[in-house]
């Protein structure tokens, strides 16, 4: 059984719960065991790296140092987020070799050695199509998906170490492919979804969702797959104060990609938490799920 | 210039080089006025393929206590292969160098072309700075029985 | 007994202010053999030589150090002061004490310490040097031009005219190059074809070219003045002398859908081919992996469609033609193979090249490159001279030129200017708005450099007289809307986000030499840059010579060159080449091998490293006429003097003169205990 290190960060223990679930769920269909970091801690998205470069680069490497004393070769961050920090932070200690040794100072790690490699769930997916393409038991024919990138899964090239095409991505298509699903052509895939204004400044983000939404349903999209839990959340539980401004018409269910990989496993929507949804995702799971009824 | 205060070992450093890309890149340092250690003495040849290794072993027996080889860049070689028929001598030389009782640290192999010129400045100091950690190389000087004659630059330090 | 004199040069304050040269002559008047040793301001002045002539004169000097600058610099000069003295020049050498000592040292006494050391190297090697006499080679007179562009038929057409053969390789089924592919060109919007079909002609019917198109260099052997040229012939399956270029063949291919390279994809055309009316030489060519027959020929499959040799009344097509090898000797080479455009996110052999993803290049049809508009403006083109776009054949009212597309981009391109798209995208707004009067141009540009004759004055036409509307940004992003392309950028000059629609989208990608272009440079043994664009030999006073005597280079192949240029440059190694074959004979540095018959054992290990095929068996006979040694000979016209030969010889019988194993070993002890 392979094994693979886990960071879920804050909002797989909170908002996004079923992205944790379904995570876990899809991994363990796949013969893979999830290790999660002892005692990890905040990875400093949005606020940390404003407040100084160490700062920035020594609250993921804390995570990474912790990674690396548990014997992990690779962490899956599946939040785009803290996978922008995490390997932000490890790409800025291989580049400056003085930074690397402040950090392992700040820690108190004299032996962090930098040699964690950071994922996303594109690339663990990508990683391991074949076994994926191999465990598909519902396969997710006809099923239009719309894959939304956002900003940080496949950017900036030289953190993410250019595993795909920074402005003309491929790999959740290429994904989706291997699940039976047929991804649309759409022009909205890397658009910002607004990220953390959601509070700040709720109009702004109603504006781009939307725009993203109503591009994703005229391609014909009949569900729009993310792997970041902060576009879920601005382009699912946002809906409902977009059609309240009139920007949307109707719904349009937003999976996280593991929900949609692990309806095409087979797995059981409720172990998905496929329910946890504003969004109701039955449009999908009663032509897919293996026990539809199980769905709340 | 007698041996009196204790001045710093400076290392007698050899260099082979190829007429077309190192001591042209040299020249292109010294033009751009890159200052570098002047410990470095080098003996141009047409090509790195011409270099003997029979040179080296020689010019560690005269004193030198380090050597640089250096030539075009593989597939820039002026004489289109001369440089790599050198890269094969040499990779079957270094093994060699061991058993010969020369520390590796004290050989330097490297491809320096005509536009390198700051490559080449980062090579004779790093061979000088490695070098100087190593100290004198004597072993040899110990079986060459004539006396030593009293060199300018630098002092010798007593082995 | 040598006699050496060795002279200490200033240069001003160059080496005097680090090296005390006073103390460096009068450390090397100590060695034995040297019998003078002074000091000068400039060496290389007028006095300066004369002070080295009469010491060779009164003193009988048998050997000649100069302490001053680079060899590459003044070699030349004290060798010529030498010979002028009655000293062999090659008695003559150089000690560098000013690139390789008083320029990068500062301590004046370590400097000093060095350079009479260096100097001593020196004298120790030259009283070993052996007089040497120059070599004469024989020049071959015919050129060689690799490339059937603008430049090449420049550089073809002007040798020729010299009075010499020129052998014109292009690797198309015709010559013509790019700028057969475009409609009109800058500053003065004359038609392309109109000034280059004269021209192909020209070099067509010229008796003293000869013309492979269809063609590439195999191999390159030998060096300046007699290169041995291996060309292959690609089979075209059609034979050239029966062939009366009537065309019927291409009417009856039954195979129509293939994508024109010479309409960049937006037209068709069939298998068997002539890539435009215009042609030189007007042949057909099968390609064969679109040829229905050669298709199944290569599945195992019997011969079917025989169409086109049916429809040939001269029988000319012959689907049985192999490639064929022929040898050409040459004494010099011209290197031309131009550009192609930075075709994004479809490069070969670059994987660090694939950006602007976010222009929707390849996927979106009506995003198209610069080199396709011209094919749309072209009135022999797809669209006979119509603005159309490409995926719905309407006319675009709205176009939207993006300048820089991978130029001055090192993040996503190259990081160099194109130097061309500032001019050929001001001319595209013209074409397009002379062909649609209510159509809008608007172009994205970062800088405009139009220096050039008349070119400020053309691209300051385009947007005072012409209404094309400029606006200083890059574009983002481009997506596609319905019918329209939303085209999203910003205004640097306004500092506002911009967002419009547009019906046709011109990229203006960048220059990038031919792919395969590093093969030949290496077959040609030239250096070229990362990007690879062939390095010339220096960058302001041998512009079209490279690194390897003989071979020179002209037009895009050497760097982005619009068509003045290319011609400009084409001529100039016209020149160059007509002045190496002013003489039948070339002089050359006698630096060569030497074997020593009496120690040859006849191993010919040198024979497998020479990297010229120098080395040959020599056989010595007894006196009764008989062989009993087959020897090495190194031939001194093929020799180039590496000395590979002599590093590798096992039992050190051959010698590289003037870098002999006693005179580095001198060197070396010189430098010793």
């Amino acid at each position: 059984m392979a094994r693979i290190g886990y960071f879920p960060g804050c909002s797989l223990h909170g908002t996004s719960r079923e992205y944790d679930e379904s995570l876990r769920a899809l991994l363990a269909a796949m013969e893979t065991s999830v290790e999660e970091i002892d005692d990890w801690s905040c990875c400093g998205a949005s606020s940390a790296h404003q407040g100084g470069r160490l700062l920035g680069v020594a609250l993921p490497a804390r995570n990474l140092a912790r990674a690396e004393a548990q014997g992990l070769a690779e962490v899956l961050a599946p939040c785009a987020a803290c996978y922008s920090r995490l390997a932000a932070s490890r790409h800025e200690m291989d580049r400056d070799p003085d930074l690397a040794a402040k950090v392992r100072l700040v820690l108190a790690r004299e032996d962090f050695r930098n040699g964690v490699q950071v994922k996303n769930l594109l690339q663990v997916l990508r990683d391991r199509l074949t076994d994926l393409k191999a465990a598909v038991r519902v396969p997710l024919k006809d099923l239009k998906v719309a894959c939304y990138y956002g900003c940080l899964l496949v950017r900036p090239p030289e953190v993410t170490g250019g595993f795909d095409d920074p402005e003309a991505p491929s790999s959740m298509e290429e994904i989706c492919r291997a699940l039976g699903a047929t991804p649309v052509a759409w022009n909205r895939r890397l658009d910002c979804c607004g990220a953390s204004l959601s509070l700040a400044r709720s109009p702004s983000v109603i504006r781009l969702g939307s725009t993203i939404l109503q591009d994703a349903r005229k391609a014909g999209a009949e569900v729009v797959v993310t792997a970041c839990p902060m576009c879920h959340s601005n382009l699912d539980f946002r809906q409902q104060a977009m059609r309240h401004r009139g920007a949307l018409e109707g719904e349009m269910p937003v999976l996280f990609l593991s929900e949609l990989a692990g309806l095409a496993l087979g797995l059981p929507p409720k172990v998905l938490g496929l329910h946890r949804h504003f969004v109701p995702t039955g449009s999908v799971t009663s032509r897919f799920a293996a026990a539809a009824g199980e769905v709340g | 210039m007698d041996g009196e205060g204790a001045r710093p070992f400076e290392p007698r450093i050899t260099a082979f080089v190829c007429n077309w890309c190192t001591y042209t890149g040299a020249d292109l340092a010294g033009t751009s006025r890159l200052q570098m250690a002047a410990n470095v003495r080098i003996i141009r040849l047409p090509c790195t393929g011409r270099i003997d290794p029979m040179f080296i072993v020689k010019a560690f027996e005269r004193g030198a206590d380090g050597v640089i080889v250096s030539g075009c860049h593989p597939a820039d070689c002026h004489y289109n292969a001369g440089n790599y028929h050198a890269r094969r001598r040499f990779a079957i030389f270094r093994e060699l160098v061991d058993f010969l009782g020369i520390d590796p640290g004290r050989l330097t192999f490297s491809w320096v072309s005509a536009s390198e010129g700051a490559k080449w400045r980062d090579v004779v100091n790093e061979t000088v700075d490695r070098v100087r950690r190593l100290g004198p190389f004597t072993a040899y000087r110990e079986l060459v029985t004539d006396p030593p004659v009293t060199r300018v630059i630098g002092e010798e330090v007593p082995a | 007994m040598a006699r050496i004199g060795v002279f200490v040069c200033h240069c001003g304050e160059n080496i005097g202010r680090t090296v005390d040269c006073a103390r460096v002559a009068e450390a090397l008047r100590d060695l034995p053999g040297v019998v003078h040793s002074v000091d000068y301001k400039y060496m290389c002045s007028d006095p300066g030589q004369q002070m080295v002539k009469q010491a060779i004169a009164e003193k009988g000097l048998t050997g000649v150090v100069v302490a001053a600058c680079s060899p590459h610099m003044h070699e030349k000069t004290f060798r010529r002061a030498a010979s002028g003295a009655g000293l062999n020049p090659f008695l003559c050498e150089m000690a560098n004490i000013r690139e390789h000592c008083s320029w990068i040292h500062e301590d004046r006494e370590m400097a000093t310490a060095k350079a009479i050391d260096i100097a001593r190297t020196l004298v120790e090697k030259v009283k070993r040097n052996r007089p040497l006499k120059t070599i004469q080679i024989p020049v071959t007179r015919r050129a060689l031009v690799i490339g059937g562009g603008i430049a090449g038929i420049q550089a073809a057409l002007d040798i020729a005219d010299g009075g010499r053969e020129v052998v014109l390789v292009e690797k198309e089924p015709s010559i013509g190059g790019h700028m057969s592919q475009l409609s009109e060109t800058f500053p003065t919007l004359d038609c392309s074809q109109c000034i280059l079909t004269p021209r192909m002609v020209e070099v067509y019917q010229h008796p003293r070219i000869r013309l492979y198109a269809y063609s590439e260099v195999e191999s390159v052997q030998g060096y300046i003045g007699n290169f041995r040229v291996t060309i292959r012939r690609k089979a075209r399956s059609v034979d050239e002398d029966k062939c009366n270029g009537c065309g019927a063949c291409t009417q009856a291919c039954p195979n129509r859908k293939v994508p024109s390279e010479f309409e960049c994809g937006l037209g068709k055309r069939p298998a068997i081919y002539v890539p435009f009316p215009q042609a030189v030489p007007n042949l057909p060519t099968i390609d064969r992996s679109r040829c229905l027959l050669f298709l199944n020929r290569a599945k195992g499959r019997p011969d079917t469609c025989k169409k086109c040799a049916e429809a040939c009344s001269k029988g000319a097509i012959d689907f049985d033609q192999q490639d064929r090898l022929v040898t050409e000797e040459v004494g010099a080479i011209v290197v031309a193979t131009g550009y192609q455009v930075y075709s994004i996110g479809k490069e070969t052999g670059r994987d660090d090249l694939h950006g602007y993803g976010e222009y929707g290049y390849g996927t979106l049809p009506d995003v198209i490159d610069g080199l396709q508009f011209e094919r749309l403006a072209s009135a022999s083109g797809p669209t006979a001279g119509r603005i159309l776009r490409p995926s719905d054949g309407k006319e675009p009212k709205r176009v939207v030129f993006l300048q820089c597309i991978g130029s001055r981009d090192p993040a996503k391109g190259m990081e160099y200017c194109s130097k061309i798209c500032c001019m050929y995208v001001a001319k595209h707004t013209m074409l397009y708005k002379h062909k649609v009067h209510d159509g809008q141009a608007t172009v994205f540009y970062m800088d405009i450099r139009a220096a050039g004759k008349g070119y400020d004055e053309f691209t300051r036409r385009a947007i005072e007289e012409e209404g094309a509307r400029y606006i200083r940004g890059r574009v983002s992003r481009i997506w596609r809307d319905g019918e329209v392309l939303k085209v999203q950028g910003f205004d640097t000059l306004s500092g506002r986000p911009i967002l419009m629609d547009a019906d046709l989208v011109v990229l203006a990608t960048a220059v990038r030499p031919q792919p395969g272009i590093e093969a030949l440079a290496q077959k040609l043994n030239v250096s070229y840059d990362r990007h690879g664009f062939i390095n010339e030999a220096h960058p302001k006073l041998r512009p079209v010579e490279t690194s390897t005597a003989g071979v020179f280079v002209a037009g895009a192949c050497q760097a982005p060159r619009d068509i003045p240029d290319s011609v400009a440059m084409a001529s100039a190694t016209a020149s160059k080449v007509l002045g190496l074959f002013a003489s039948e004979m070339l002089e050359r540095e006698p630096t060569v091998a030497v074997v020593n018959d009496a120690l040859c054992a006849g191993c010919f290990h040198c024979e497998r490293v020479c990297p010229y095929g120098a080395v040959e068996h020599r056989e010595v006979r007894n006196r009764a006429g008989q062989v009993v040694r087959v020897v090495a000979y190194v031939n001194p016209g093929v020799c180039q003097g590496c000395g590979t030969c002599q590093a590798t010889c096992p039992s050190k019988s051959v010698e590289l003169q003037g870098f002999t194993d006693d005179q580095v070993y001198q060197q070396i002890q010189a430098l010793g205990l």
